[in-house]
């Protein structure tokens, strides 16, 4: 228990920050029409994407020697970059075609 | 201050996924957001890669990382640029799973390394915390990676639905399983086997695939929007994990977006979300198709030269696109019909069902592609409205959303379901391949009413041989 409310302490800016993200997403979504559903879903798919991020400290910390690390880091990092690079590269093309008409 | 920068980094990262989620939310603005987005997670990578530091170490293993990021930019480029319009419903699944994969591969190496330590961080024992965070990246990641290969297959037709008696119950104890395996992981650290935790990843796997495995029909979109929105709170699980702040407001952010999203759409079909958790759409769509088969009936086809006199000399004309329309690629053949009947003084309007095709606004991207301009769109209530006065309806290879049993048919698995409700319109023709009933398995007795006519054959075809007639006319 009290493990638990010392992590709560440690990390309340986090908690704030998750709890305020929170309706935040649900703010900005809550406008969208459904003309935009699809690119909005793909846009959001390439945001969550930031997980790279995550997969770039692990590549950057794996120890030399630690094979497993190395490769999986480098999986993660490849799977990472697919998600990002295709996730924006598909919304872009998506909305391309949203171009004003006259 | 490297440090430093990398603070404002981030900051810019979260501020610039905000603004473009926002931006994404206006047709005018839409493709600036997912350009500011993209800058903002450009700016968050490079950060990363050059100033994070922990414990005063720079990350290091640069030909590693710059290799991965140069190989997944090819392939993810590469995939993203040439897939078909039709097919981006599956590549965005597939990109999807990606990122799943990815938050797990995190926590398997951090876990690993955790292992490789003796538990020990910071001179204690690992918080909890860090192990909750690492174990829900982990299941979360591989759930979603495992349910968007399973969908992706599905949505390709490579997968058939599969379906067996107890599923639920089935889903539900390995749920709760892999909630107590991960209890222990946590619980005991240091002292819980390796095993346990590959356990958890095996199980992951097999939750993921037999939670998306039974459900079809008009339901694939609502799948995608939750496991996108899932692999955005396993993004958050690992900023969790390193305190990084960027991928706590980039995952919670499409975590909370996607989960709304999904809702909406399982409103939209008169579906619980809860329904959606259990894998049972497919179940019952699947059990009932016998029923409905049986009073079919008699239904009427309609000659070329029939439905393009119809249609020269109608007032208004609404077309009601399906994922028959995507399949066939007849987008730009239907605005060229929409375009020769706009000369002939007829007006042309078209009725978008929500959940037609294979995604949320599937058709209007579509249409979009081909250059038919938004005004001409109509959202389900509007177009009910329309319907009153409308002569002809064309049906252009959608079946479940016009389909009559969701307003009458109590036993039917799309009851409740809101429909474009097309027999308001004086006359309604269907193209269709086949008399075959929809994605969703249910007969449609809306091709057996009088007021129906059916003009068999693939969309685009159908519709060039329709533009021909109607040039005669």
């Amino acid at each position: 228990m009290n493990d638990i409310l010392s992590w709560v302490f440690e990390h309340q800016q986090m908690i704030y920050i998750v709890i305020l993200s929170i309706f935040l997403g649900v703010e900005v979504i809550g406008r969208v029409p459904s003309v935009l559903h699809t690119p909005l879903m793909s846009g959001a798919n390439a945001i969550h994407g930031v997980v790279i991020i995550g997969a770039i400290i692990v590549m950057g910390q794996a120890k030399e020697d630690n094979y497993l690390a190395l490769i999986l880091g480098f999986l993660a990092v490849v799977l990472g970059t697919l998600n990002v690079v295709g996730g924006f590269v598909v919304t872009d093309r998506m909305l391309e075609m949203f171009k004003k008409k006259k | 201050m490297g440090i430093s920068l990398l603070v404002i980094a981030y900051l810019i990262g979260s501020v610039t996924f905000i603004l473009g989620l926002k931006m994404l939310s206006h047709p005018d603005t839409a493709r600036r957001g997912n350009l500011i987005a993209a800058a903002g997670m450009i700016i968050a990578i490079i950060g990363t890669i050059f100033l994070y530091e922990k414990d005063g170490a720079r990350l290091g293993n640069y030909a590693w990382i710059f290799g991965g990021l140069v190989i997944g930019s090819i392939i993810g480029t590469l995939a993203a640029k040439k897939v078909q319009m039709t097919a981006m419903p599956e590549m965005v699944s597939l990109f999807n799973g990606m990122g799943g994969a990815c938050a797990a591969l995190i926590s398997m190496v951090e876990y690993d390394h955790l292992r490789h330590e003796g538990f020990i961080v910071n001179g204690g024992p690992v918080p909890a915390g860090t192990l909750i965070a690492i174990v829900m990246g982990l299941i979360i990641g591989t759930v979603s990676f495992a349910g968007s290969v399973i969908a992706w297959g599905k949505l390709n037709g490579k997968i058939k639905d599969f379906v067996f008696k107890g599923q639920h119950m089935l889903n539900m104890l390995l749920l709760l399983l892999m909630i107590g395996v991960a209890a222990h992981i946590v619980y005991w650290g240091a002292e819980s086997s390796a095993l346990m935790f590959y356990l958890l990843f095996v199980m992951a796997v097999v939750y993921g695939v037999m939670f998306v495995f039974p459900i079809g029909g008009a339901d694939m979109p609502v799948v995608i929007s939750l496991l996108n929105s899932f692999t955005g709170v396993a993004a958050a699980s690992g900023g969790f994990l390193y305190n990084n702040p960027v991928m706590l407001t980039g995952g919670i952010l499409v975590g909370a977006a996607g989960t709304l999203l999904t809702i909406l759409m399982c409103k939209a079909m008169n579906r619980s979300l809860q329904n959606v958790l259990i894998g049972s759409f497919g179940a019952s769509a699947q059990a009932t198709p016998g029923i409905a088969a049986k009073s079919g009936g008699a239904y009427k086809e309609i000659s070329l030269s029939d439905a393009a006199m119809v249609m020269s000399y109608a007032n208004r004309v609404m077309i009601v696109p399906g994922y028959g329309l995507a399949v066939a690629q007849a987008q730009h053949t239907c605005h060229e019909l929409e375009k020769l009947l706009e000369s002939k003084g007829v007006e042309v309007l078209y009725a978008i069902h929500p959940v037609a095709g294979r995604m949320p606004g599937h058709m209007n991207v579509l249409l979009a592609e081909a250059d038919v301009s938004y005004d001409k769109l109509q959202e389900m209530e509007q177009a009910n409205e329309e319907f009153k006065t409308t002569d002809v309806v064309l049906i252009l290879g959608a079946n479940d959303v016009v389909n009559p049993a969701a307003k009458t048919d109590p036993a039917s698995p799309i009851y409740g379901m809101p429909i474009l409700e097309v027999e308001e319109a004086k006359t309604v023709i269907v193209n269709k391949r086949s008399m075959k009933p929809g994605y969703a398995g249910i007969e449609n007795q809306l091709f057996y009413k009088p007021k129906t006519s059916m003009l068999f054959g693939d969309a685009k075809k159908a519709l060039q041989d329709l533009i021909a007639e109607i040039k005669n006319v």
